[in-house]
């Protein structure tokens, strides 16, 4: 009763293709943005926004551009970490060689760069699909790693290999303190997943998820599977790329090129199936779920009181990690976001069951 | 009717989630109590180094709340939290424990110290990383809050190039660098190459990708270059396995040399007899078991049941001892800041200080109870490592001992190096540089 749609009737085409056609959407999510900016700085702890928020916010970026590459267009792939280091290194040579740049521009053509790679490394999915293009991606991933612990040009010529980050400023502007990284990881992540949810609806969209059901099908009523698959890898490691330049410079500060190996890959692509493939809302979920099970699964015997060593925690967070992945993948194998869409569905008649 | 109680279970467990992560930070801290963070890693492919570290680390903090009732009269509160040897879990735990006002942090991680050196800065925690971290990091004008305790990688690089020295001049040699893919296993290399130009031999660099389990291509490298001297700079499981590449490509073992993270029980104990030979620098201690400090842990903590190792025949391990250590320095920091500021609660600031003016002298040695375990350790502005001395233990196949005197680190060579570094830093981080002779 409370989701009901009846009594909102649109008399513009514009109207009628918004973001959030449902009045309560709207309401709800304009209500959950402006507490994000407006009242989280106010009343979250410094460990709030350093140790769960921010590296959420991140994370989610990344999980998002996986889910435009593998739930929206179907090309699986497991060279995620690779792309956010390429990111990461990318901004880092700008902001060092070419200082003069604003934070923005960099992160901007951060993105650019992962998303060139992304492109190269995608023309393998012209030919392949499924399991050898995870495969084929996976090469990608151990080739970034490999490159960029080894052509030391990358690292600017640094003998430990370990880059940190410059200060960070934006127009001047010193963008220090967790509130201040939090607001500016938020302010990227909305844009972007706006950028995301409206190509998604596009023409663009329909292309990949066309390619995603049926390609062949596709290509005979003609989307170029080129032009479609290689538009995902790109869009995706923009977005990808992005969040590695983010999850480097704002939450690391300093990195060597294991923080993007290949479990960060398999992290992004759980966040992603758990969280709910082809879905914007998923790859929060999703990014929300695997960020703050394993803070949950060390607190929890603390707090019940059970006396743990951190060996103990640490294989436990595991098992239970892999069990509820499994268990999601039985149980609701369309991920959270259709527990969230169901829920909906169900708010539609509450509380008057039939 | 299943749909309603699966979504009842997810938002049950998402709402619990949120819960608890909202009160996790909020744990109390005792304000009688000095906290002390303990970043391990029990889990992994760096768990059999990891491990006994991590016991000998705790085991020592139990035993000054135990035995002498904590530090001047103030009790040590300790939590350990396992970062696997991974970078960004070792920042969350940094993160997570901050709240809980610790005073120094000891990552046993040179990634990981990377990392936090960025952070201490605004946070104002001591990091002491004993026998590891950042080897610029002596310079303490630059590095106000790190602390390389007994020594660094560069100490280490240019005390086996002492050491092989002795043996016959190096000029023509060829020695190889069997190295962890990592920060930890690049530092030396600055350093090894500026020896290489002086002293005349060809370095050979040989990087083993992490964990650090395929070593074959490496050796029959080896086999084929036949260096005179092969360096190991590993860490955990790479150390074994690169002992047993050796003595599968018959490489003798009395000319391979390990860093003092690579010369430990874990990395010989699996290839036992066959390794017998292989040398190792010790870090001023080696595996003694029978100091009076040892006695004291059996006393005051395994007859008591209290012990962190699970097996008591771990007490006085190399990797033990050294977790001890570093929780030693940790601890007479705290003692001499408290020196200073007074026997109470003190904190990440006071604690600084006192570890920039530790002075850890033979007779205080002797009072520890690590006679023969800890070469004097006499920090200050300019120079935070405090002690720059190691020799050599040698595996005879089925314990350690010493076959070389004590050398130390030439400053003459290392020194500039330091300093362009730290300057570099600085430069880098926009960083103001302290003026060492006005600080008191």
């Amino acid at each position: 009763m409370i989701y009901r749609e009846t009594g909102q009737f649109k008399t513009t085409y514009a109207s009628d293709q918004q973001l959030f056609p449902i009045l309560q959407d709207r309401v709800f999510v304009i209500g959950a943005l402006a507490f994000a900016f407006v009242a989280v700085p106010f009343i979250a702890s410094d460990y709030m926004f350093r140790a769960i928020l921010t590296p959420f916010l991140i994370l989610s970026l990344a999980a998002l551009g996986l889910n435009i590459l593998v739930g929206y267009c179907g090309q699986v792939s497991l060279g995620t970490g690779g792309f956010m280091a390429v990111g990461a290194y990318a901004a880092y040579n700008f902001a060092v060689r070419i200082p003069q740049l604003d934070l923005l521009v960099i992160f901007i053509l951060a993105g650019l760069c992962a998303a060139a790679v992304g492109v190269v490394f995608g023309i393998p999915s012209l030919r392949i699909k499924g399991f050898y293009l995870a495969v084929a991606t996976l090469a990608a991933q151990f080739f970034i790693d490999w490159a960029f612990a080894r052509i030391k040009w990358f690292t600017n010529d640094i003998p430990s290999g370990s880059v940190s980050a410059p200060p960070l400023e934006i127009l001047g502007y010193g963008i220090e303190g967790p509130q201040r990284k939090y607001l500016l990881v938020l302010a990227i992540v909305s844009l972007a997943a706006l950028v995301a949810r409206n190509l998604t609806r596009g023409a663009i969209g329909r292309s990949w998820m066309a390619t995603r059901d049926m390609d062949v099908a596709a290509e005979v009523i003609g989307i170029r599977p080129l032009t479609a698959k290689l538009s995902a890898f790109a869009v995706s490691s923009f977005f990808v790329g992005i969040s590695g330049a983010l999850w480097a410079f704002v939450y690391l500060g300093s990195w060597e090129p294991l923080a993007f190996d290949v479990n960060r890959s398999f992290q992004l692509l759980f966040m992603v199936i758990i969280g709910g493939l082809g879905s914007i809302l998923g790859s929060f979920l999703g990014a929300a779920f695997i960020v703050i099970l394993p803070l949950v699964l060390n607190q929890l015997p603390a707090m019940l009181g059970i006396p743990l060593s951190t060996a103990m925690v640490s294989d436990i967070e595991f098992m239970v990690f892999g069990a509820l992945i499994v268990f999601f993948l039985i149980v609701e194998p369309r991920g959270l976001a259709r527990l969230w869409a169901i829920g909906k569905e169900k708010l539609r008649l509450w509380p008057f069951p039939h | 009717m299943k749909h309603e109680l699966r979504i009842k279970a997810a938002a049950l467990l998402m709402a619990a989630a949120g819960a608890l992560g909202v009160a996790a930070d909020a744990a109390a801290q005792s304000s009688k109590e000095i906290f002390v963070p303990v970043l391990v890693y029990r889990t992994g492919a760096y768990a059999p180094n990891g491990v006994p570290w991590a016991d000998g680390f705790v085991d020592y903090l139990k035993l000054v709340n135990a035995r002498d009732g904590g530090v001047n009269g103030v009790k040590i509160a300790y939590e350990e939290c396992e970062t696997g040897y991974a970078t960004d879990r070792g920042v969350e735990c940094y993160e997570r424990l901050k709240s809980k006002h610790p005073v120094a942090f000891s990552p046993l991680s040179t990634g990981i110290t990377y990392a936090l050196t960025d952070k201490v800065y605004g946070d104002h925690i001591v990091l002491i990383t004993a026998g590891y971290g950042r080897a610029d990091s002596v310079d303490g004008a630059v590095f106000r809050w790190n602390f390389p305790m007994m020594g660094t990688y560069w100490d280490g690089a240019d005390i086996l190039v002492q050491h092989v020295k002795e043996k016959g001049s190096l000029k023509g040699k060829k020695i190889a660098l069997v190295y962890h893919d990592s920060p930890y296993g690049k530092e030396p290399i600055p350093v090894l190459e500026a020896l290489a130009k002086r002293e005349g031999f060809e370095l050979l660099k040989l990087p083993v990708t992490a964990p650090g389990v395929e070593q074959k291509a490496t050796w029959l490298q080896i086999r084929q270059q036949r260096p005179d001297y092969v360096f190991v700079w590993g860490w955990g499981v790479m150390n074994s396995t690169a002992l047993k590449e050796a003595i599968a490509v018959s490489y003798p073992r009395a000319q391979i040399y390990g860093v003092w993270w690579s010369a430990a029980e874990p990395d010989v104990v699996p290839a036992e007899m066959a390794a017998k030979g292989y040398n190792g620098l010790a870090l001023g201690h080696s595996a003694e078991k029978d100091r009076p400090i040892h006695k004291d842990m059996m006393k005051y903590l395994y007859d008591k049941g209290q012990g962190t190792a699970k097996d008591k025949s771990e007490v006085g391990n190399v990797l033990y001892n050294r977790g001890m250590l570093s929780a030693i320095l940790t601890v007479e920091s705290i003692r001499s800041a408290q020196k200073k500021y007074g026997n109470r609660v003190v904190t990440g600031e006071e604690v600084r200080w006192g570890a920039e003016h530790l002075n850890i002298d033979p007779a205080r040695v002797k009072a520890l109870g690590v006679e023969g375990m800890l070469q004097p350790v006499h920090t200050s502005c300019m120079d935070h490592g405090g002690s720059h001395a190691a020799r050599i233990h040698t595996w005879d196949g089925g314990s350690w001992s010493y076959t070389s005197e004590l050398y130390k680190s030439e400053p003459k060579i290392l020194d500039p190096m330091i300093k362009a570094s730290a300057e570099k830093y600085a430069a880098e981080k926009k960083l103001p540089i302290e003026d060492c002779g006005k600080s008191s």
